[in-house]
């Protein structure tokens, strides 16, 4: 374990293997809980902080900060979105932040907090990336899924939703009903599945990388593994944007009617 | 990478926890802050604005007094050099008057002198006539029978 020793197959295994709990599909990984949830409530204790105390006035420096980034997300929604904003409003800061929250964990080296969990809390396995881990982005995917269903039926009615279904995008032609609704129920899938997997991907595979670089002789890692990092800054807040900017129009496709 | 139901379950639960803390502790009090400090800011502007067309106004109107002041300066000036003129040409005239008043007041009394000293003179010299004539004519005149002569001769004096 985390010396040269082992090789490097079992070591780049062991840094992609998730702590777990149980067995086969209902096993948890208190890994990607545990930072998801650390970074989240970091995120709502930050912004709780700089929202509390809120003024008209003169903004404390805390405040203007999170005033610069809900405006950011704001001007994304309104230009995207049409409808009722505070749910959208906080859905997309929350998925925003939250997600470059847990892509910005990538950039910790990709040893020390494992080494640290292994030698002071003896666990196994500890991957501190949730966006690394398929299941944390199915998670957030999923719940915009459920979300598209909620809107589409808030902004069309279940009648009007039906109907599209039914309808779109053949025409109304009894005939072709089986096919639209097919090829809707496959849309319907698609959106969450490649909205999570591009994100996944992304930081899967950047994640992996670190963890090559580190199987080379620690005295040239800083070449390869800084110039990696530097552009890791810029995929980091893309792939947080991307996301949200996605969910934001994927739940107007949903509330508007077409 | 393997399928975990659960961390699956736990996440989207997580995620919608946040959302709502978002939604109830942060984005209202933030979202209403931006918006007072807009309508203050759009309040602020319209009251410069407002400040700059009346600063604008009084301006003018200060322009417009001291323009009126002026041209009733000039004319009380105008009023007053008029007068002082006036007041010059009466006293000037009043000078006249009185120097003629008092020249003619002169003249008048040195006419009366002349005439009084002329009186006496003449009757002094008709009293020094006769006398020297009775000085002369003691010897060979009798004042008494000759005084008609006498007098015919004071009143030619």
């Amino acid at each position: 374990m985390f010396t040269k020793k082992e090789s490097a197959t079992e070591y780049v295994i062991h840094h992609i293997t998730n702590l777990s709990i149980g067995e086969g599909a209902w096993t948890l990984h208190p890994d990607t809980l545990f930072f998801s949830w650390l970074t989240g409530l970091f995120f709502v204790g930050l912004f709780w902080l700089g929202a509390r105390r809120a003024t008209a006035g003169v903004p404390g420096g805390l405040q203007n900060f999170v005033e610069t980034v809900i405006e950011f997300i704001e001007n994304s929604v309104k230009d995207s979105f049409h409808g009722p904003r505070d749910f959208v409003g906080p859905l997309a800061l929350t998925i925003f932040v939250w997600v470059l929250l847990w892509n910005l964990l990538d950039l910790v080296p990709v040893d020390y907090v494992p080494m640290f969990a292994y030698h002071a809390l003896g666990l196994e396995y500890t991957r501190i990336v949730p966006s690394a881990d398929v299941n944390a982005p199915f998670a957030l995917s999923l719940s915009v899924l459920i979300l598209m269903v909620v809107y589409s039926i808030k902004g069309k009615g279940w009648g009007g939703y039906g109907k599209e279904l039914l309808t779109h995008p053949f025409g109304s032609f009894p005939l072709v009903a089986p096919f639209n609704l097919l090829l809707n129920i496959v849309e319907m899938i698609a959106k969450p599945v490649s909205l999570a997997l591009r994100l996944f991907g992304n930081l899967y595979a950047a994640e992996l990388i670190f963890v090559l670089i580190a199987l080379l002789p620690w005295w040239v890692q800083w070449i390869p593994g800084g110039a990696w990092a530097l552009f890791h800054i810029l995929v980091v807040p893309l792939q947080a944007f991307i996301f949200m900017t996605l969910t934001i129009v994927y739940l107007s496709l949903a509330y508007e009617k077409h | 990478m393997t399928v975990s139901i659960g961390t699956l379950i736990a996440q989207g639960i997580t995620f919608f926890i946040f959302i709502y803390a978002t939604m109830k502790y942060v984005w209202p009090p933030i979202t209403k802050a931006m918006q007072e400090r807009r309508e203050k800011i759009a309040d602020g502007l319209a009251a410069a604005e407002r400040g700059k067309s009346e600063l604008e106004a009084a301006s003018a109107q200060v322009d417009s007094l001291i323009r009126d002041a002026r041209e009733q300066a000039m004319e009380i000036v105008e009023q007053a050099n008029r007068r002082a003129g006036d007041i010059l040409g009466d006293a000037k005239s009043e000078g006249e008057k009185a120097r003629e008043r008092q020249l003619a007041s002169a003249k008048a009394e040195i006419e009366q002198s002349l005439t009084r000293a002329r009186d006496e003179l003449r009757k002094q010299v008709a009293v020094v006539a006769v006398a020297s004539a009775e000085k002369i004519l003691a010897r060979e005149i009798d004042a008494s029978k000759h005084r008609d002569i006498l007098d015919k001769l004071a009143a030619e004096i």
